[in-house]
């Protein structure tokens, strides 16, 4: 077992973090000023925003809410609540206790309103964050890291660049028993027969092969496929051209489980987020934006994401650092600021794909010891939370873990 | 002019570096001029593809031409389309529901 950091962050639910967070958490979107106000001074003091902006309850939002709560990144909760919405915030709260956490939480119309509800909260916020201070540090291993990957704003050189970069980095962490998790099954389309044949178990190829159908399904229902204007604009013409090249982020390791948003491995390896909701089309597209696709990442407890970028993203992210690998060689000159590799350099034979893979891996371990990226530096917090529904996995979606 | 051919198996080549409209370049033998500038990342055909033939990258088809593409030429959405999202369309999407 390799030591990968000496002094990550100590949870009493037995989880390890990279950062030590406080999340500030609206539970429907008439508490979402309140939340912000209390965030905003704080907001350079690894204190995030994030929520759920809807009325009405739902399974999975309360779900990805409460493994967001209780993420090992996350070190104390305040949650705000308007008091009359449909989210069941007694159960959250007592989650995120059960977890050993600090937790608070306001309800705006109990509290004396707008003011006094902020007021509360900073104070809340202040205490919590010196008391976070002291929070117990221990050894991590590179065994209990979890890292996701999603691209987004892919372009013709996504596939030859940093997909296969990020791929390459996979295979060295998962060799070396990290657990890594790549997703967006609506951009499998087309590569479903390749991927099954790296399944762990016959059963799990065939639950593969079904996940990448049901998105085709549920894209055609909704008649748009997961392709951006954007993605044609640079060089990307077919659905399945995309697929290639997002395909290859999950490098070459066996692929170990299916897992849904929220569900957390139990065992190191290669995991494939199923992302897109089963049953009937209900609740609209499975991947409105990156940032929704990454909170679901973080949902599933993933400490550092890789994000690839041809036409050049700009996000990060509540919870947990984003590391933006940039494809493309002119984005990455005209957005270095924004960017955490020039993975584009291949193009102009400044690396190779090799070199590309072993500065990304380098860098994941970097950013777990408390390295900040292009988008902490520059205080991207972005959070995206919306309706969805799911089944449970069965058995089958997870054959290594007995 | 700077390509990548990504496999052996491949009737395409991708750009490494954008080209401005009126460069020349060689391909198969011949002398072509751009007609448009180009972006890297996108696509020339390395040979004479047919109608009907799949475009290959990586590899792997990643959809078919749907007219004649001389060597040389821009491969995009004006001449090739997806073989996988015409079996899921819009309209077979509304009929899958039945609420057209």
């Amino acid at each position: 077992m390799s030591v990968l950091l000496a002094s990550a962050f100590w949870r009493a639910d037995g989880r390890k973090g990279i950062r030590n967070t406080v999340a500030v958490v609206y539970l429907v979107e008439c508490a979402h000023h309140v939340a912000r106000e209390i965030q905003h001074p704080f907001r350079e003091q690894d204190v995030h925003l994030l929520g759920f902006g809807g009325c009405y309850p739902n399974e999975y939002s309360h779900r990805m809410l409460s493994n967001l709560c209780t993420h090992p990144n996350v070190g104390a909760v305040l949650l705000l609540s308007l008091g009359c919405e449909g989210f069941n915030r007694k159960d959250l709260l007592r989650t995120i206790r059960e977890s050993g956490r600090p937790a608070e939480l306001l309800v705006i119309q109990e509290t004396g309103g707008t003011r006094a509800t902020i007021a509360g909260g900073q104070e809340w916020v202040r205490k919590t964050l010196h008391e976070l201070e002291s929070g117990p540090r221990v050894p991590m291993s590179l065994e209990e890291l979890v890292v996701g990957t999603v691209c987004g704003g892919s372009d013709g050189t996504s596939g030859i660049t940093a997909n296969p970069g990020i791929g390459r980095a996979f295979d060295q962490l998962v060799g070396k028993g990290a657990t890594c998790i790549f997703e967006e099954t609506g951009e499998l389309i087309g590569c479903e027969q390749v991927m099954a044949s790296r399944a762990a178990t016959p059963e799990l190829a065939g639950i593969l092969t079904a996940s990448v159908t049901k998105a085709a399904r549920y894209y055609a229902t909704l008649g748009h496929g997961s392709f951006a204007p954007g993605n044609a604009d640079g060089g990307l013409t077919t659905q399945e051209e995309k697929s290639m090249g997002a395909y290859s982020k999950s490098g070459s390791s066996r692929i170990s489980g299916l897992i849904k948003p929220g569900d957390t491995p139990r065992a190191g390896g290669l995991y494939l987020l199923d992302v897109v909701p089963d049953g009937e089309v209900r609740f609209g597209f499975p991947n409105i934006n990156d940032s929704a696709e990454i909170a679901e990442l973080i949902s599933c407890g993933s400490h550092v994401i890789l994000f690839a970028t041809g036409r050049g993203s700009v996000v990060g992210s509540a919870v947990s650092p984003v590391i933006k690998v940039c494809a493309n060689p002119e984005t990455f000159r005209n957005l270095t600021e924004d960017m955490d590799v020039d993975a584009g350099r291949i193009l102009e034979e400044r690396g190779t794909l090799d070199d590309v893979g072993e500065e990304i891996y380098q860098l994941v371990k970097a950013v777990a010891r408390g390295q900040k990226t292009a988008s902490e530096t520059l205080g991207h917090q972005e959070f995206v939370l919306g309706y969805k529904s799911f089944e449970a996995i069965g058995p089958g979606c997870h054959p290594t873990y007995q | 002019m700077k390509t990548i051919q990504l496999s052996p198996a491949d009737n395409i080549v991708v750009l490494a570096a954008s080209l401005p409209a009126g460069a020349s370049f060689e391909m198969c033998g011949r002398e072509h001029r751009l007609p448009t500038s180009l972006g890297l990342g996108h696509k020339l055909a390395a040979r004479t593809i047919r109608a009907g033939d799949k475009i290959i990258k990586y590899g792997v088809p990643i959809g078919s031409a749907t007219c004649g593409i001389e060597a040389g030429e821009h491969v995009h959405l004006h001449n090739m389309k997806s073989d996988y999202l015409p079996t899921f369309t819009l309209e077979h999407g509304r009929e899958f529901h039945g609420t057209k």
